[in-house]
């Protein structure tokens, strides 16, 4: 196992990229959590590589990050414009293919809309946008994104959306439950009435993972709620790569 | 219909144009006649109806708003200054920051919305117009009584409008003001500020000059929304008998903005752009006669060309209509290809609708004909300036001799703990974070502190740590009592919000809200304002860059208190040096810096136990509250201090409450001698911080006050879970918690 690189040491200006992992992360239209999260992958340690939702080219990167924000304007529905650009058609093949995946809030929401994840994100049952410092509980260790979390870990990161009640059928949500795909609960009170607390889930083979809060403003003591919690998401995929 | 075009007026001299309607006087048709040497043709009274108007050519303000550049302070941090669309400072390191606060009371009341959205979108744009990546937002808004049913109207719609459009943008909104007063009730204020961070290189002019550059409209299409806003909605007062307003308030978009911001700074990265500007009040007309008054004076429109949403529209309305989300760039003609290029990439709609040209006239054609021929300094620059009477109002001393020192005070412990709770859980006093949680204030990740701190504080340097903070204040019940007072006070609170940061004061800029200026009361107020601001600004060495004015914020007779809202920027070198409000150690020693008198006029208890506005203001000491800042800043770069809370209104127990909750942890306060527990608590005299110094270093901060005379009181120490004022009263975190977060849920939900 590798050391988990300091944040500070990046953040002084050392060396980035330094396992040579690749990890993409996705700009459509309304992105607005592109460059965070690009942050995040450096500070972790890997190298961001930025992807533009029109052409179909990955540019050889190992993992794919959908980041937050709203794309096309949330028009027709959050993620339903996004999920037919170029870009998505190469992520949806490969993914099925077994490339880590995560979606972040509006990325979680072009997953479901892909239907590289079940479900669907209807608006808060408050009718409001709500930013938030969130309790989570990591319910699931075996993805490519937890592995660096303990299973049952209590960790903080904002959350921030108008639209992020995760909904699905009760067969849906029971198979979810029974194959240990709900990735991320809400503790401490559900903010906008999720289904069953959900926060975020994975699909059966644990590459793709999708969530509603935000690992990437979670990653630097000084900015943001002042936790880190958010940065075993990236250290996670990046020691996954670095061993595969 | 005949189209009117400069030959058709010229030849009918003698056609009635419906130039009261669009809302000019009598003399200054007759001046714009004067102008032309001739009638104006319909296209060009548009132009000048709107650019006339109070909202944009400042005609009652400017002989006032002058003092801002005739008393500025020596400062070599400012690049630009006054005029342009937003102000710019250096912070060093290269970087250089803009800032800007503006109004968007009037279509925020029509539609709250709506004109909250659009009056975001209006200030980025003013921030991107300049060459800068927006960064911030902020927000000072003022409402009516917290329990009147039309706030639970106004102020959801307007929270819902901020949010929708600036999380939509991705700007982290990092602080504001949220105050209810039943003078705002028909007129509540909604401003919004922006903060942008460029390099030096990258600054961006208003100025189309180089005959044959081509002039690019790009954004939105052109729609009917807004038409004649700043004229007809802005430059007026609020009146039952007439029409509904609700067609002059623009209707927002901030996914397309998003794209704009994108792709503007995009075509600046790649140096395609010569001159630009955006379009907000006044659309076309502003954008086109600016940029031509400020290049050399030439230019050619195609009116034809303009993308249009609505093909009906007339030519007029096109000049006139306030569509959002749309720029006007000059570029070079061999740069035009790739500058269109950038649109395409971004699925912006960009459009050749003219050109620089080497006269000094601004024309502008449609179906091949000439309906607008000017000088366009005529338009943009050389509007009416009225010297608006004006007399201290009547009532002002009656008002004054109400002295709010002699109201009743609490008579027993008891009851000065039940005004201490009634106090923290007024809607004034109360948590804001039923407003906040619905902005986002994480993104871009570079937020290092955002409300309920006492100044919003954002990293633009992530190597060396530099960052600006940005605090807003303003206090319509001080500037009612004394509005030179209100206005210097209102600069020193928002000057010490910023240093209790730890954050170096830099630059101002105000957003000064008003009655009518039609009234002589209002025209003192207004004036004794602009006179207060600017010489405090010169004593804090901290020049005003810009700013917007909002007249006409009066119901029938009844005026809003004066409201200038001031925001000053600051400057910290390494943001690991913040110094935020939490208590958080227990042991800590709590030290109160500066002079507590008896000082209660216009103060929160006044209004919130005896409902009361009379008496004077807190007295005014710039010098103290320079030094007051300079000790802030030193400790906190120094590390000598764990936590920093300005006092102002609601006094030091307001202060201590919120550091208290944001810490988690209680404080254990003693009455300082010679002072009474009341006075202690609740007195608002200005120039005063708390701070928690750790005990390792309180000699050394001690000693530090002590050498510059800055008067420094131990006045208890963080410990257990309630905040105790010994001798007189308890109160359990939970029950201030329950008090201090519940009333805004509710009163709105």
């Amino acid at each position: 196992m590798t050391a988990r690189p300091s944040p500070t040491a990046t953040l002084n200006g050392g060396p980035t990229g330094r396992w040579n992992v690749r990890i993409g992360v996705v700009t459509f239209p309304g992105t607005l959590d592109d460059r965070d999260t690009q942050r995040a992958v450096r500070i972790a340690g890997a190298e961001a590589v930025p992807l533009w939702h029109r052409d179909k080219d990955l540019k050889q990167v190992d993992a794919v990050v959908l980041p937050g924000g709203f794309s096309y304007g949330d028009y027709l529905r959050a993620g339903a414009i996004s999920r037919f650009s170029p870009l998505m058609e190469t992520i949806i093949d490969q993914a099925k293919a077994g490339m880590p995946v995560l979606g972040i809030c509006n990325g979680f929401q072009v997953l479901t809309e892909s239907h590289l994840l079940p479900g669907a994100m209807l608006r808060n049952n408050h009718l409001h946008f709500i930013c938030r410092d969130q309790k989570l509980r990591v319910e699931s260790t075996s993805t490519a994104w937890t592995a660096d979390y303990t299973a049952g870990q209590e960790i903080s990161i904002p959350l921030k959306n108008i639209d992020g009640r995760y909904v699905a059928d009760e067969r849906t949500l029971d198979l979810l439950e029974a194959e240990g795909r709900v990735a991320f609960r809400y503790l401490d009170g559900n903010p906008n009435g999720s289904l069953r607390d959900i926060a975020g889930i994975t699909n059966e083979a644990g590459n793709v993972v999708g969530l509603m809060p935000h690992p990437e403003h979670a990653v630097e003591p000084l900015v943001g709620t002042g936790r880190t919690d958010g940065l075993g998401f990236f250290t996670s995929i990046l020691k996954k790569l670095v061993n595969a | 219909m005949t189209l009117d075009t400069v030959k058709h007026a010229a030849e009918t001299p003698d056609t009635k144009l419906p130039w009261a309607e669009l809302g000019l006087k009598e003399d200054e048709y007759a001046r714009v006649r004067e102008i032309l040497g001739r009638r104006p043709t319909g296209a060009e009274l548009a132009m000048y109806s709107v650019m006339w108007s109070e909202h944009c050519s400042y005609k009652s303000s400017k002989v006032h708003l002058r003092q801002f550049g005739e008393k500025a302070p020596q400062s070599d941090a400012m690049l630009v200054g006054i005029g342009e669309n937003a102000g710019v400072v250096d912070v060093g390191h290269g970087y250089a920051v803009t800032f800007k606060v503006e109004s968007h009371n009037h279509p925020s009341y029509v539609e709250p919305y709506q004109g909250a959205a659009t009056g975001v979108g209006g200030i980025v744009r003013d921030i991107i117009a300049m060459g800068a990546r927006p960064v911030a937002v902020v927000d000072p808004l003022r409402m009516g009584a917290a329990d009147h049913p039309d706030t639970k109207r106004v102020l959801p719609g307007v929270v819902a409008g901020i949010g929708g459009y600036g999380n939509c943008l991705g700007l982290p909104n990092i602080g504001g003001e949220l105050v209810f007063d039943a003078c705002y009730q028909g007129n509540p204020l909604v401003n919004a500020g922006a903060i942008g961070v460029m390099r030096h290189e990258d600054i961006h002019l208003a100025k189309a000059s180089g005959p044959g550059n081509k002039v690019i409209l790009y954004g939105a299409r052109t729609g009917g929304d807004g038409i004649g806003g700043a004229s007809i909605l802005a430059s007026e007062t609020f009146d039952d008998a007439k029409p509904s307003k609700r067609p002059a308030v623009q209707v927002g978009d901030p996914f397309q903005e998003k794209l704009l911001i994108e792709c503007t700074l995009e075509a600046f990265a790649e140096k395609l752009v010569v001159g630009i500007q955006d379009l907000g009040a006044a659309g076309l007309s502003c954008a086109t006669s600016e940029l031509a008054s400020n290049g050399t004076g030439g230019m050619r429109v195609e009116l034809d060309d303009v993308p249009l949403r609505d093909s009906t529209l007339t030519p007029e309305e096109i000049l006139m209509s306030e569509s959002q989300e749309r720029m006007c760039a000059v570029v070079e003609p061999e740069k035009v290809e790739r500058f269109l290029a950038i649109c395409e990439k971004w699925d912006v709609t960009a459009t050749v609708v003219g050109e620089v040209t080497d006269g000094d006239r601004l024309e502008i054609f449609w179906h091949g004909e000439k309906i607008v021929d000017l000088d366009p300094r005529t338009v943009a620059h050389d509007g009416p300036v009225y010297e608006r009477p004006y007399a201290r109002p009547s009532w002002q001393d009656a008002l004054q001799a109400d002295d709010a020192n002699k109201l009743p005070r609490p008579a027993t412990s008891a009851e000065l703990r039940e005004q201490v709770i009634q106090l923290v859980a007024s809607p004034n006093q109360a948590s804001k974070s039923w407003v906040t949680d619905q902005y986002d204030r994480f993104v871009q990740g570079n937020t290092v502190l955002a409300q309920p701190e006492d100044s919003g504080m954002v990293r633009i340097d992530e190597q060396t740590g530099l960052g600006v903070a940005l605090a807003n204040d303003g206090n319509g019940r001080y500037s009612k009592l004394d509005p030179y007072a209100g206005a210097q006070l209102a600069l020193a609170e928002a000057y010490r919000n910023v240093a209790a940061t730890g954050a170096r004061p830099l630059a101002v800029s105000d957003c000064l809200n008003f009655g009518s200026p039609e009234d002589t009361d209002v025209m003192w107020q207004f004036a004794e304002t602009t006179r207060g601001l600017a010489d405090a600004c010169l004593t804090l060495g901290t020049p005003v860059t810009g700013g917007n004015v909002s007249l006409y914020n009066q119901t029938g007779e009844a005026a809003i208190h004066p409201t200038p809202v001031v925001s000053v920027l600051g400057v910290i070198d390494d943001v690991s040096r913040r110094t935020p409000i939490a208590f958080a150690e227990e042991g800590q020693l709590l030290y109160l810096l500066g002079e507590t008198r008896e000082e209660f006029g216009g103060s929160a208890w006044s209004q919130v136990v005896h409902d009361h506005l009379g008496g004077l203001p807190p007295r005014v000491d710039l010098e103290r509250e320079r030094l007051l800042a300079e000790i802030l800043i030193s400790a906190s770069r120094d590390g000598m201090i764990d936590a920093a809370h300005d006092l102002s209104d609601g006094g030091l127990v307001q202060a201590v409450a919120e550091s208290c909750l944001r810490g988690g942890k209680g404080a254990r306060l003693v009455v300082p001698d010679g002072l009474d527990g009341f006075t202690f608590l609740f007195s608002e005299s200005a120039g005063r911080a708390v701070v928690a110094v750790p005990r390792s270093e309180e000699l050394r901060f001690t000693d530090m006050c002590g050498a510059r005379g800055l008067p420094v009181t131990r006045i208890g120490v963080v410990d257990g879970d309630a905040v105790e004022l010994q001798g007189e009263f308890s109160i359990e975190l939970t029950e201030l918690r329950a008090a201090y977060e519940q009333t805004l849920p509710g009163l709105f939900g």
